[in-house]
């Protein structure tokens, strides 16, 4: 096998796994917290997205300020969304508020398409991350380099955040039992409203590397990718950051290497995800670092 | 002093709490006994605010707690530790306790708590690195006290603290309950360990499904030939 053909292959793996990562996590976070599968936050990738190609393009700002004003927004965003769409149903059997989440993806998936056009757009190219950078025979885009470094940086914070912190540790409170929670005069909604933040910001940043590495802008963008984060965050064990990031590599990794050496397959690529996840869950039902979970009736 | 009044609650179409109304004065232990589903948590939760109360109210130093999110209610003073003791699990000794102490900023006087509950509770200090999960019953609920008083509550209340516990455990929780109260705090105690409950109460109130249906103080009541009979299973 060709060397070079292999790390090239690692160095595409690495960059879309750690995307994947990204956005596994907000699902992770929130679902750790509310045990609610978020099925927008592919959504609000998009949207994240969609708001810095406007501020670049509509509103002529440079481009890191226009990044930090959508990935702000979208996390802001996030937060209206649970205010509007989860919290009334807080106390509604688990359905009611799943159904609210599809209905959520639903409506800003078609918002898009209404507000933004169903026209893919494309974003203009920001050199920093649009230089194809070279080692020996391997060349990757710059992106992909900044990705992974990203990632493993949010990862580090998050650890702290959550391992560390008084927010963390009322974040895990939350997450055991949330009446005892409140118990402890912790105010439950603004720990979600944080979860939610933070795992909307992610998905902004995530939606806004995905558009540098693939220029192409369309509201249901963020419908595969949300679908695959998601998997990647049950392969994980969903509950766990680490796990959300494990989980985002590995599919990342599949994904590259079975279309790089198994060109045949190519047309299967976004099948192999849902294999994957078949596959792991009758192994590990819990995930790879999942805990087995009593269910709390 | 806590004061409740007419106090209502509601679960769908069942009448859980039928306009109950009794008093907690400074400084004293109240106990409220009553069989299996007579609404004794129900009371506690509706008083700190985790069940909404159709009607009736809580107020505590005169000012009203039904309404108010159970966050503030806890700043106010007013802690419930509850029942099953619902210690975080999968968070250490360590960190459950600075939860308890969640709403508080001076550093010094979480850490002279935190040393006092170490003191009443030396297993704690023992295991404080330990997944809450791992400990025993007993520790766990020693632990659910401990968080409580890291909040530095003015009433504690408790949710069935005997509950699962071997005598031995019970009575030194008891003995601990005692101790607490001494230093000022005053105890609401929810308890089907009748006994246990009325031995160390200043006052008690007997609560049937969903009404109070005899008061006095706890001697009284243990003398009473109805509770005797109903709750401490002598034969006439």
């Amino acid at each position: 096998m060709d060397r070079s053909l292999l790390f090239q292959q690692l160095a595409n793996a690495l960059s879309l796994g750690s995307l994947y990562a990204l956005i596994a996590i907000g699902y992770t976070m929130v679902y750790g917290i509310l045990r609610l599968i978020n099925f927008a936050h592919g959504d609000v990738f998009m949207l994240g997205a969609y708001i810095a190609f406007y501020a670049v393009s509509a509103a002529a700002m440079p481009w890191w300020a226009a990044f930090a004003v959508a990935i702000g927004l979208t996390g802001l965003f996030g937060i209206g969304l649970e205010r509007v769409a989860y919290r009334p149903l807080r106390d509604s059997p688990k359905i009611s508020i799943m159904i609210s989440a599809i209905g959520a993806s639903f409506l800003i998936e078609n918002l898009g398409v209404v507000v933004f056009g169903g026209r893919p757009k494309s974003f203009a190219s920001i050199p920093l991350f649009d230089t194809v950078v070279h080692f020996g025979s391997v060349s990757v885009l710059s992106v992909s380099l900044f990705i992974p470094v990203f990632t493993g940086l949010i990862l580090a914070v998050l650890l702290w955040i959550v391992g560390r912190t008084k927010t963390g540790m009322a974040m895990r409170a939350v997450s055991t039992d949330v009446d005892a929670a409140r118990l402890m005069a912790i105010d439950v909604n603004r720990v979600i409203s944080f979860t939610f933040g933070v795992g909307s910001l992610l998905a902004a940043l995530g939606g806004i590397m995905w558009t540098m590495k693939y220029p192409q802008l369309n509201p249901l963008m963020g419908v595969m990718p949300g679908l695959k984060c998601f998997i990647a965050a049950v392969i994980g064990g969903i509950g766990n950051i680490a796990g959300a990031v494990l989980g985002g590599l590995l599919l990342g990794f599949i994904e590259i290497m079975v279309v790089a050496f198994l060109p045949q397959l190519t047309g299967y690529r976004d099948a192999l995800a849902f294999v994957l996840l078949i596959v792991v869950l009758m192994a590990k039902p819990s995930g790879l670092l999942g805990k087995r979970q009593a269910v709390k009736v | 002093m806590l004061a409740i009044e007419k106090l209502s609650v509601h679960y769908g179409g069942i009448h859980a709490l039928q306009g109950i109304g009794f008093e907690v004065p400074d400084g004293k232990i109240v106990s409220l006994i009553g069989a299996n589903g007579a609404g004794k948590s129900t009371t506690l939760k509706s008083i700190v605010g985790l069940v909404k109360p159709s009607s009736g109210t809580a107020s505590w130093n005169g000012e009203a707690l039904t309404g108010l999110p159970t966050k503030d209610i806890v700043e106010r003073g007013v802690v419930l530790v509850p029942e099953g003791r619902r210690v975080f699990a999968n968070l250490t000794v360590d960190e459950n306790l600075t939860l308890g102490a969640y709403a508080r900023k001076d550093k010094d006087g979480i850490a002279a708590d935190r040393k006092r509950v170490f003191e009443l509770f030396p297993r704690l200090d023992e295991r404080k690195r330990q997944k809450a999960g791992t400990l025993s019953g007993g520790e766990q609920q020693m632990l659910a006290v401990g968080r409580a008083l890291m909040s530095r509550p003015k009433l504690l209340m408790m949710d069935e603290p005997s509950l699962g516990l071997a005598p031995i455990v019970v009575k030194m929780i008891f003995g601990i309950v005692r101790e607490i109260n001494r230093t000022g705090v005053t105890v609401l105690l929810i308890e089907q360990n009748a006994k246990a409950a009325l031995e160390i109460a200043d006052r008690g109130y007997v609560l049937e499904t969903g009404r109070i249906t005899l008061q006095g103080s706890g001697a009284e009541l243990l003398a009473d030939d109805r509770v005797r009979k109903a709750y401490l299973g002598e034969a006439q």
